[in-house]
């Protein structure tokens, strides 16, 4: 049990309760970005996303704007975007190959590495001045798993390993999909805010109790285009089994078996006729090098995946990466990619990306109406002075395993929540 | 035959007036029965869909699935409809022969729904138009958006 004065955990009493005041509250907001943003691992990027020695992508990240890069010596950095000299940010373009990154305000020169290169007017610095003490700046941490980086800015943090817990075996599914281990980030990028706290696209990402109402036009959509579903099991909602897993640390997943069609390696019928030997040889493929058990582990289900605070990764349709951050206490900005084995033929890639468009991103038919959502509740949440409280307790008493259309992948996330922001929510927003 | 910009505009003045009227079944009547709609991702205007993700990428299959979903009221994003005025201008034809004329226009497309901000699309777009016995059909419908990221347009939830 993990209450605090906003979360009610009380499973003997089958009670789970979130204060609606952690959706609106300014405070709540500046609390959780000390206690939440600055000391958990935070994604950052892909590996295959930095191909070559100097390549970068500039992105925001808990606030902070960084330089992610691939160093001269194939190292990879993440950099505070801030040139030591007053400030200003140095690396202005989105992404690019630079040996060195120059900040026009007084002409300051840091290569690839970040390392300061060039100071013009250098004798008029003092004697103490030592260049070499003024590279660009670290992140505190970096680290990897699996090609997936993140940073830390609490320098005392687990390793990310650690961090990552029952999580791993998740991203270990999503890289099996590959015969090299290697996935790629392939480019486009999907970047859009939602008037809403980032808390709630958190749930919704791996809320499968909303799919049958919320995304009635979609599942209209599949059927339509010929993907057959079983009618439910008795006492559930949803045409396949799929259950909701706490990974430890907050990190959660939803487990479902497939009905909706895999790239990797599920044939429906929206895919087409023409594609389905090829599928059948990367099922094989899988098989051969995963053995059968692990093969349908990889191939069967369907995975949405959190990685407390702010990552989702979602194995479905095609696989997703999906970082958020809050601009706002109702407003965050959501930055998603595309990610497929590096090694997948054309005709697979072209298949894995149209997949993707059916379901998701901003343009597909089933993520607007989870943004509508989630607005809705923003919107409904202006009555938390009257309503305090929202429920949490699908499935809370049951004794054996959880659903995907119950709640308990919820509540793992919101515990870890309780148990970052601690007692006195109010006093750590002060700090 | 050749077709003048006159022809052209009015064509696009058409459409954009079914569009802004949400008579979708209409607009689809100007489209060929193997017509394409995309939306290239604001970061590259210029991917290829075989290898860039996109933010629509609909074969005429998606494009009446989508015409279905946005006229059923589970459309949630849609629901209710949201209100659009396109202006379109600059409108170019870039080439012709005596099947296809190939044009560019930029637009501005205006967003209002109830208690939210006005959203502004623009950008420009680049359609194929096929030479039909008497009139002209939509064969490739390719909108860019200039935003550099769609941030503050949050989704695309009516055809643009
Ligand atoms: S702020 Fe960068 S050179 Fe002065
Ligand atoms: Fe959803």
């Amino acid at each position: 049990m993990t209450s605090n004065q906003y979360v009610i955990d009380e499973p003997d009493k089958m009670t789970f309760r979130v204060n609606r005041r952690t959706l609106v509250d300014e405070a709540v907001l500046e609390a959780e970005r000390r206690r939440i943003f600055d000391t958990c691992w935070i994604y950052v990027g892909h590996d295959s996303e930095l191909a070559a020695p100097g390549d970068f992508r500039t992105r925001t990240i808990c606030g902070r704007p960084l330089i992610f890069c691939r160093g001269a010596d194939g190292a990879v950095k993440a950099l505070l975007n801030s040139c030591r000299h007053r400030a200003a940010l140095v690396c202005r373009e989105s992404a690019g190959n630079a040996k060195r990154h120059v900040c026009f305000y007084h002409g300051w020169v840091y290569d690839a590495d970040g390392n300061l290169t060039i100071v013009p007017g250098k004798e008029s610095y003092p004697p103490n001045f030592d260049q070499s003490k003024f590279g660009l700046t670290s992140v505190p941490r970096l680290e990897s798993y699996r090609d997936f980086w993140f940073v830390n800015f609490d320098k005392n943090a687990m390793p990310l390993v650690d961090y990552l817990a029952g999580a791993k075996e998740y991203i270990d599914l999503v890289v099996d999909q590959s015969p090299s281990g290697k996935m790629h980030l392939i480019q486009g990028t999907q970047e859009y805010d939602i008037a809403a706290n980032w808390k709630l696209l958190v749930e919704n990402s791996f809320d499968d109790y909303h799919l049958l109402s919320t995304h009635a036009t979609w599942l209209k959509y599949i059927k339509d285009a010929g993907v057959e579903f079983q009618a439910p099991e008795a006492g559930h909602l949803l045409p396949s089994h799929g259950v909701g897993i706490d990974l430890g640390n907050g990190h959660a997943v939803i487990d479902n078996v497939n009905f909706r069609g895999r790239p990797v390696a599920r044939w429906i019928p929206i895919y087409g006729e023409e594609s389905k030997p090829e599928i059948a040889v990367i099922r094989d493929e899988l098989v051969e090098r995963l053995g059968a058990d692990r093969a349908a582990r990889v191939a069967d289900t369907n995975r949405n995946l959190v990685i407390f605070p702010n990552l989702v990764i979602n194995d479905g349709s095609s696989v997703t990466i999906r970082a958020f951050h809050p601009l706002a206490v109702d407003r965050m900005r959501v930055t998603a990619w595309a990610l497929g084995p590096t090694e997948e033929s054309e005709t697979a890639r072209a298949r894995r990306l149209d997949s993707f468009l059916t379901f998701y991103g901003p343009g597909g038919f089933a993520t607007p109406d989870d943004v509508e959502a989630l607005e809705c509740v923003q919107a409904g949440l202006k009555t938390w002075r009257e309503i305090e409280w929202s429920e949490l307790s699908r499935g809370i008493n049951k004794t054996g395993e959880q659903l995907n259309t119950d709640e308990l992948h919820l509540r793992a996330f919101w515990r870890q929540w309780a148990r970052h922001m601690g007692n006195d929510v109010a006093a750590a927003a002060a700090q | 035959m050749t077709v003048s910009r006159g022809e052209v505009e009015d064509f696009l003045y058409r459409e954009a007036a079914l569009l802004d009227e949400w008579r979708l079944d209409e607009w689809l009547d100007l489209l060929t029965e193997d017509a394409v709609y995309r939306i290239p991702p604001n970061d590259q205007p210029q991917g290829e869909i075989g290898n860039t993700l996109f933010t629509i990428a609909d074969d005429i299959a998606r494009i009446k699935a989508r015409i279905v979903r946005l006229k059923s009221r589970n459309a949630h994003a849609e629901f209710p409809h949201s209100r659009t005025r396109r202006m379109i201008s600059n409108v170019r034809i870039l080439e012709q022969d005596d099947h296809t004329v190939t044009l560019a226009a930029n637009f501005v497309i205006y967003r209002f729904r109830r208690n939210e901000d006005i959203r502004q699309y623009v950008g420009t777009y680049h359609f194929k138009l096929a030479k039909a016995a008497s009139d002209l059909k939509i064969a490739e419908r390719i909108v860019r958006l200039d935003a550099l990221e769609l941030a503050s347009l949050g989704s695309v939830s009516f055809i643009l």
